[in-house]
């Protein structure tokens, strides 16, 4: 299961969805919105995402963490659309037979999450600037 | 020439002023039209930082391009 949510993310429900009796650990990773980065102080922030690729992308990890995993479960969900400071940016959660597979999918998930997906971060300062994360070193601006 | 309808997204959307827009071109690659572009998206490094799709798939840079495609050109990502 990949979503792109819109709404809050609620990771206990997400988590009590991927009840398994088979899995004896569950591993949930939850990215929030820190007031924070590189040196500024973040007011809110604005994700963008190109949602028709992003699911497909996602998707793919998914299935591509359960082939490197037998017996695992995974869900991921990632908001889109302005959020606040403390808000579930991203849910990560998978279980398994046991913690080590477990640990591993859910970090293999998240690091290609971040990697892979068409999505973007624009950040809002208390300054009242913005800008774009990773994106200012690709831009020609002077 | 090739009609390609050119989709520009986050910074390079706001840059190029424009979400998307068609062009004539003779490009050969994804990484052709990446090039033709630049003066829209504002992107001066090489396109490696970013990724593209044609058709709603991920492509490579030197993925052909054909007449009526649509080529989406992402700045870098930052998603989580």
């Amino acid at each position: 299961m990949f979503e792109i949510a819109e709404k809050a993310i609620d990771p206990a429900a997400l988590r009590a969805a991927l009840a398994d009796p088979a899995a004896g650990a569950y591993c949930g990773f939850e990215g929030w919105v820190r007031n924070h980065n590189e040196g500024q102080e973040v007011l809110r922030l604005e994700y963008e995402v190109y949602s028709p690729l992003a699911i497909s992308e996602g998707r793919r990890i998914l299935a591509e963490a359960k082939e490197q995993f037998p017996h695992l479960r995974a869900g991921c969900v990632h908001r889109e659309g302005l959020l606040e400071i403390g808000d579930c940016a991203v849910w990560v959660g998978v279980t398994s037979p046991h913690r080590d597979e477990a640990f591993r999918a859910c970090r293999y998930i998240i690091d290609a999450i971040k990697h892979r997906l068409p999505i973007w971060k624009k950040e809002h300062y208390v300054s009242g600037d913005s800008g774009w994360v990773n994106c200012e070193r690709c831009a020609a601006h002077a | 020439m090739k009609r390609i309808t050119v989709r520009y997204f986050a910074m390079f959307r706001e840059h190029a002023g424009m979400a998307s827009e068609t062009i004539e071109t003779d490009a050969a690659t994804a990484g052709d039209v990446f090039a033709a572009t630049r003066d829209r998206h504002g992107s001066s490094e090489p396109a490696g930082h970013c990724k593209v799709a044609i058709n709603d798939e991920m492509a490579d840079w030197d993925a052909a391009v054909a007449d009526g495609d649509e080529v989406l050109l992402f700045p870098p990502v930052a998603g989580g």
